[in-house]
């Protein structure tokens, strides 16, 4: 019998397979940050054990990074002290690190595929649940623990459970406007936030492969919201583009002997998966969630669900608490609900595209008064690229504030955060009670949902919107 | 890792579903660079709240958390872990949990118990009911037993082995190196490397 991408991508990694044992698994590529690694290296020290490959590791700084006077110290003294922890542990175990004020520095899951180091077939893990990312590029990616980054640390191999595997296939064409964001989340509502436990997603169909590597990277990204151990998409020529000629990517006689291995990475005809998924892309509208948790989203031309409409007990009762705690009212349209901020960035929505999507609403039009508006990239490199573009005039022309690079928002370990009650429009992935900041209300959007919210101060898609009130020649296509 | 064999403790009913690793542990309490004094930001946002099961003075010294389904979905916060067994916890019962919650869960020696979301039930109905009501966590056995309650749940033979034994993972697979090695000296030269290009 035929075998899927993710089954393919395991079987070529597997150091040692025993009854009753757990197949362990090499690793390629570990990526590190300073929030889910100082246990771990002091587990190493403890132990007197070393980094075992070294040149399979990589560290920047991302979660507690600041977006302003990033050349001044680290004014709150405990993400300091996280940093420069970081920092000393890859000195002292001798591993790679960019920090904060490095042209490489940025959100983990955008630097690593901008640098090649992503490749298709490999093994990548990191601290972070949102190594899911990587899998856009047809390798098999996952979040772990502390204890499990000592373990890859000290051995470069993960014991792991087995998986199932399941197709979400897409046919047809994202109608204009809709976005891999808008994919995702509807998705996730879809099948829910345990959904997809146990199971390694593949995303497959017309729908998926027409789509660029940034918009395949932001729905690999969200699988973990729906429970997933991992999702994947098949590489193909688009992967294959975007790789060439980036710093790690293979050359010569290795491009070519890679590219021949990629081209096999692909789910057998005959392959069977352990469940199903279709989805409609023509049937599809911008999408955005209503409550505290992932799954609870609806397209954004609907109402707020009343949580009697929910059959199932559990996910009455949480209905009821998300609409208690996002302060929202039963029946009232999505396109009434106003916001107080907007955050656009995020290893979901931080690439250079989401940034020109953004930018492309907001030229010749204002954030609307009383709303302030955050655009973080997500990384040193996306914002070159974007000031290169004069994206970064945009925005501020608009009455954003234009940041610097890091997690900022997504999850406020830096001071980028939400007052107690303000609601915000966020391209980010998780809509968590307090995740944006104590009291804090997220609605997960696209960032060009984003971008006309911050223009309207309500909920709203470009469509909404009247023609700019001033217009201004820029090409955002340079 | 500490072992894990049995465990009988006074309960927490948590009737929520979807308890994610932010409500469990909130982001700031991740800036610290130890695995301890996590207990007080475990559930911080409900704490404030002077009704919220865990500030009842009946629940004080309970250990073991019998929570709705999705339990742990979010982040790989390994944090979320430490937290529960910072502030007491041996046992998390609940019918679905988050695969890496759990993961990191048996990596340290909190058991998360997997029974039928209806037992959860008889769970809460019976330590809502009487907060000195005991549960046993019986890993030896692969059992819960309360009053009334005699449920069998499943565990991977290896985990379970690794938790009677409180055995360290990292010595477990070090005694592979060979095998790691062999694996080493196959791998395709076009693989990438992080180490820092001209």
């Amino acid at each position: 019998m035929g075998r899927t991408l993710a089954e393919k991508v395991w079987d070529d990694h597997v150091v040692r397979r025993a009854e009753g044992e757990p197949d362990l698994l090499y690793i390629d590529l570990h990526l590190l940050h300073e929030v889910t690694s100082p246990q771990a290296f002091d587990g190493l020290r403890l132990a007197g054990r070393k980094v075992r490959r070294t040149d399979l590791t990589i560290a920047t700084e991302d979660h507690n990074t600041p977006t302003l006077d990033i050349d001044k110290p680290i004014a709150d003294p405990v993400s300091r002290i996280q940093l420069e922890t970081l920092r000393r542990n890859a000195e002292e175990f001798g591993v790679r690190i960019h920090s904060l004020g490095d042209v490489e520095q940025g959100v983990v899951h955008v630097v690593g595929p901008q640098l090649g180091l992503t490749q298709p077939g490999t093994t990548v893990v990191c601290g972070d649940s949102h190594t899911s990312t990587h899998g856009a590029f047809g390798a098999l990616a996952f979040g772990i623990g502390t204890s499990q980054v000592e373990h890859v640390l000290a051995t470069q191999t993960l014991p792991l459970a087995p998986f199932r595997t399941m197709a979400i296939t897409v046919e047809g064409e994202l109608p204009g406007g809709v976005t891999a964001k808008d994919l995702i989340l509807a998705v996730i509502t879809r099948i829910g936030t345990g959904g997809g436990q146990g199971y390694v997603l593949e995303y497959r169909g017309s729908a998926i492969r027409s789509l660029s590597m940034e918009a395949r990277m932001t729905i690999c990204n969200m699988s973990i919201e729906a429970g997933a151990r991992a999702g994947m998409i098949a590489p193909d020529q688009t992967t294959f583009d975007y790789l060439q000629g980036r710093p790690h990517a293979p050359e010569g006689e290795d491009w070519d002997a890679a590219v021949e291995y990629w081209k096999t990475l692909v789910t057998d005809e005959d392959a069977v998966f352990d469940a199903e998924v279709f989805i409609d892309a023509n049937e599809l509208t911008p999408f955005v969630t209503w409550g505290t948790n992932p799954g609870q989203g609806a397209p954004l031309g609907a109402t707020v669900p009343d949580p009697a409409s929910f059959e199932d007990p559990q996910e009455r009762t949480a209905a009821e608490n998300a609409l208690k705690y996002m302060g929202l009212e039963a029946g009232t349209p999505l396109r009434e609900v106003a916001v107080d901020a907007v955050f656009v960035g995020s290893c979901t929505n931080g690439r250079i595209e989401d940034l020109r999507a953004a930018a492309a609403v907001l030229e010749g039009r204002s954030v609307a008064e009383g709303v302030r508006m955050l655009v973080v990239p997500g990384s040193v490199r996306v914002a070159l690229q974007a000031i290169d573009e004069g994206l970064d005039k945009v925005f501020t022309a608009a009455g954003a504030e234009w940041r610097h690079a890091g997690c900022s928002m997504c999850l406020g370990m830096n001071p980028d955060q939400l007052a107690p009650g303000e609601r915000c429009a966020s391209t980010s992935n998780r809509n968590f009670e307090g995740r944006q900041g104590k009291g804090g209300r997220t609605h997960l959007v696209s960032p060009q949902v984003a971008a006309a919210t911050a223009v309207l101060g309500r909920l709203a898609s470009p469509a909404d919107l009247s023609a700019p009130a001033v217009s201004i020649k820029h090409s955002v296509e340079a | 890792m500490e072992k894990f064999t049995t465990h009988t403790g006074r309960a927490v009913p948590l009737r929520r579903s979807n308890v994610d690793t932010d409500q469990i542990i909130p982001a700031h309490w991740l800036k610290k660079v130890t695995r301890s004094g996590f207990e007080d930001g475990l559930f911080e946002a409900w704490r404030k709240d002077s009704e919220f099961i865990l500030n009842q003075p009946e629940r004080k010294g309970a250990t073991v958390l019998v929570a709705g389904p999705e339990f742990g979905t979010g982040s790989s916060r390994e944090h979320a872990v430490w937290a529960l067994q910072n502030y007491g916890f041996a046992a998390v019962i609940s019918s679905r949990f988050a695969d890496i919650f759990r993961g990191n869960s048996l990596k340290n020696g909190l058991l998360t118990v997997v029974l039928p979301q209806e037992t959860v039930e008889r769970l809460w109905a019976l330590t809502e009911a009487d907060p000195s009501a005991e549960i046993t966590v019986d890993l030896e056995a692969r059992e819960v037993r309360a009053e009334g309650v005699n449920a069998p749940f499943e565990l991977d033979d290896n985990v379970r082995w690794r938790l009677l034994g409180g055995l360290d993972d990292i010595s477990i697979t070090l005694q592979n190196e060979t095998d790691i090695a062999a694996f080493e000296a196959t791998r395709p030269a076009f693989k990438p490397r992080t180490l820092p290009v001209a």
